[in-house]
């Protein structure tokens, strides 16, 4: 046994708290590719719509949020058409919430597969974020045709702005918090359940602390709106708006801190996985 | 020499009895408070042995506890033990599902484990899609599923349904193709449970010839885990027999082996009957041992079917006269209390059992040849008379176990629900229409 260096595997009872093993994520990639393929096709197999249903809900819920935020409640809409300003919000929103609650229930929705076989857990999770931004640019498509559709009109109010190419660092953004957030949750539900009660109302109520339905610029002198300052979404959503119609804000200030937030987020959620991962079949 | 291809050090794992609730929270916040303070957590090494039949003072239990061993690259190694002995908790270390308590494993190439066939299969896809999921959950590359496709499809024969949704194919289909793939993985290190073994015979068979193929053809290093003492010495040299967690030995697999059998035997091997409950008889002769011996004619608790077995009987002569024309019987009766087989000197001894005069020891040995029976629980019954009296009657005087074995010799094995004891047959085709 004098020499060790030879063996490929090692299995000990903690890994260090920083080795992330992303050497083993690279080798199973294909997996993470395979593993998103089957969520997005699993999703329309024997539909006739097929992939249109990932349409469907959009445009319903945009028609119902005109109708209640825009006509009745009236809430701004900075200006913009309120089928951009609310397909916008809710196109971006969306992916954030089906990643994070997808992510959250990792351990729980793979119990079976995670109590037979090992591969770096990180790999579900991940495939996760890769369908649901294929999701993601479907719906992407659809905002694109309603924005064309305004920005060819002749009095148009809405113009592309020059920072548009911001939306990959937007839309990574949005993964890498999703992804961060979710996986914490993840990791915190396999012990103990009491998280999982939260996921569900949790998200729908932070739809409401992130400018989804409502700008910014409608909450910004009001006291309550200072704690949008906390919330790293909410100059994601805003600035996802502004770069599409020149309207609403551009604070790089605060997106500076939101991807601050991202980042630290997303590296304290691997750490924290990748502890759990190791003995989480013990007890979940 | 060759190197080892699998080292285990100090492998323990300790598991928490009992619910997750605020308790568990409480003795975690403690045992973090311990550490942050540089002491020893005190709830992390209070465990017992695992012993299930005893009621314990701690919640915590050793599932495995200082397990040492290594296997030789190309090696079979074979692992027994009683049910609870710490058999699926080792595999689950070794396939990485869970991480040990205690100690390392050092592994050379890929370990994966043959029988979890189909995991991650999903219904809704084709077989093609879950050929590929499957292989890439188990470890494979996509270019090399690739360049099996076409001997998995093959070898599962559902080239016809390749494109339709797994969900439509019959379940002995489904079967074939999951077993396909995880036959093709050819991993360095296999592991194979055959306690886990699903499917039907036919289909356990296969798995068991693809696993010669594996070790022997191939030279892969292979652990085996099973219940049926016949698989274990047709394959393994090398075995290990586990107990409440620990190694209770290791070393050739037939001296393993009947060590395993005589140990299984608890302490009701040799059982005295002097405080037996009489059904009948006057008791001038009276039954005061019995035992069940196996092959090498130990004492053994558990008998493997298809092998020999003999069942000795302990007489005392209590009453000082003449015996002529006795009759000496033991009847059989499995676990429902049926009676399925009865054994008497009458057909089973070539002269009458006389006694001419006297009071003392007399030891009858029923030798049986080929132990028909499928694996359970069996009791027996004596009996011993002479024309008209009955001298003793003990029903359900002692319980025995029976293992799988090779009773058919060619290692089939018969389920206990399917049949209650079993019979040799030979099938021939005799005619074909069509």
């Amino acid at each position: 046994m004098a020499n060790n260096s030879d063996y490929t595997t090692v299995i000990k009872p903690h890994a260090g708290l920083f080795n992330l093993k992303l050497r083993e994520v690279w080798a199973y990639r294909d997996l993470v590719f395979i593993l998103a393929r089957r969520d997005i096709v699993a999703v329309y197999k024997q539909t006739i719509l097929g992939p249109l249903w990932f349409l469907v809900s959009p445009v319903l819920t945009v028609v119902v949020y005109m109708f209640v935020f825009g006509s009745i409640a009236g809430i701004s809409t900075d200006g913009m058409p309120q089928a951009v300003f609310y397909l916008g919000g809710i196109t971006l929103w969306n992916y954030f919430s089906s990643c994070f609650t997808a992510t959250a229930n990792t351990f729980t929705a793979n119990a079976q597969i995670f109590g037979k076989v090992y591969f770096p857990r990180i790999v579900a999770p991940m495939a996760n974020v890769l369908s649901n931004m294929v999701k993601l640019f479907i719906q992407m498509l659809l905002f694109v045709g309603v924005l064309a559709f305004y920005l060819g009109q002749n009095d148009s109010t809405i113009q592309l702005t020059e920072e548009i190419y911001l939306l990959p660092v937007l839309i990574l953004m949005m993964a890498g918090l999703s992804l961060g957030i979710g996986i914490i949750i993840s990791s915190l539900t396999t012990k103990y359940r009491d998280f999982k009660n939260f996921i569900g109302f949790g998200v729908s109520l932070l739809m409401y602390a992130s400018p989804v339905i409502y700008p910014i610029s409608a909450v910004k002198d009001k006291g309550y709106g200072a704690l949008l300052a906390y919330n790293p979404i909410a100059p994601i959503i805003e600035t996802f708006r502004y770069i599409f119609t020149g309207h609403g804000s551009l604070d790089w200030g605060g997106l500076m801190i939101s991807g601050i937030a991202t980042i630290s987020i997303l590296f304290f959620g691997l750490v924290l996985f990748n502890r759990v991962e190791r003995t989480f079949m013990d007890t979940v | 020499m060759a190197k080892p291809a699998i080292i285990l050090e100090n492998i323990s794992k300790r598991y928490r009895l009992g619910m997750v609730g605020s308790g568990t929270l409480r003795e975690d916040v403690m045992g973090w408070y311990y550490k942050v303070r540089g002491k020893e957590d005190p709830y992390s090494l209070i465990a017992e042995t695992n012993n299930r039949a005893k009621k314990g003072s701690s919640n915590y239990v050793w599932a495995l506890k200082d397990i040492n061993f290594s296997i030789e690259e190309g090696e079979v190694l074979g692992v027994i033990g009683k049910n609870g002995a710490g058999k699926s908790t080792l595999l689950k270390l070794l396939s990485r599902v869970t991480a040990p308590t205690t100690g390392s494993i050092k592994a050379r190439g890929r370990i994966a484990s043959l029988l979890e066939v189909g995991t991650g299969f999903h219904p809704e896809l084709s077989g093609r899609d879950n050929i590929f999921l499957n292989g890439a959950i188990m470890g494979m590359r996509r270019a090399e599923i690739k360049s099996k496709f076409d001997e998995i499809v093959d070898f599962a024969g559902v080239e016809r349904y390749i494109d339709t949704p797994v969900k439509r194919y019959s379940s002995g289909m489904y079967v074939r193709l999951a077993f396909a793939v995880a036959a093709h993985l050819e991993p360095e290190i296999l592991i194979v449970d055959e306690v886990l073994a699903v499917g039907d015979a036919q289909f356990q068979k296969k798995a068991i010839g693809k696993m010669k193929d594996v070790s022997q053809g191939q030279g892969r290093t292979v652990l085996f885990v099973s219940h049926n003492m016949a698989s274990i010495r047709n394959l393994c040299r090398q075995t290990i027999l586990l107990s409440n967690g620990t190694i209770q030995s290791m070393g050739k697999t037939s001296e393993i082996v009947s060590d395993y059998l005589s140990y299984h035997s608890d302490n009701h091997t040799h059982q005295s009957l002097k405080e037996a409950k009489r059904f009948e008889g006057n008791l001038h002769i009276e039954f005061s041992t019995i035992a069940t011996l196996n092959n090498e004619l130990l004492e053994s608790q558990t008998m493997v079917s298809g092998e020999p077995m003999n069942i000795r009987l302990g007489l005392a002569i209590n009453a000082k006269r003449k015996y002529s024309k006795l009759h000496c019987s033991v009847s059989v009766a499995n676990e429902q209390f049926v009676t399925i087989m009865h054994l008497s000197t009458d057909e089973g001894m070539g002269e009458s059992l006389n006694i001419e005069d006297g009071v003392g020891h007399l030891t009858l040995n029923c030798f049986i040849d080929q132990l028909a029976l499928p694996r359970g629980k069996y009791y027996l019954s004596v009996f011993i008379w002479d024309q008209s009296i009955v001298f003793d009657h003990i029903l359900h005087a002692k319980s025995f176990f029976v293992s799988d074995g090779n009773f058919f010799g060619n290692g089939a094995i018969k389920e206990p629900r399917h049949t209650m004891f079993l019979v040799k047959n030979q099938w021939t085709q005799i005619d074909q229409h069509g």
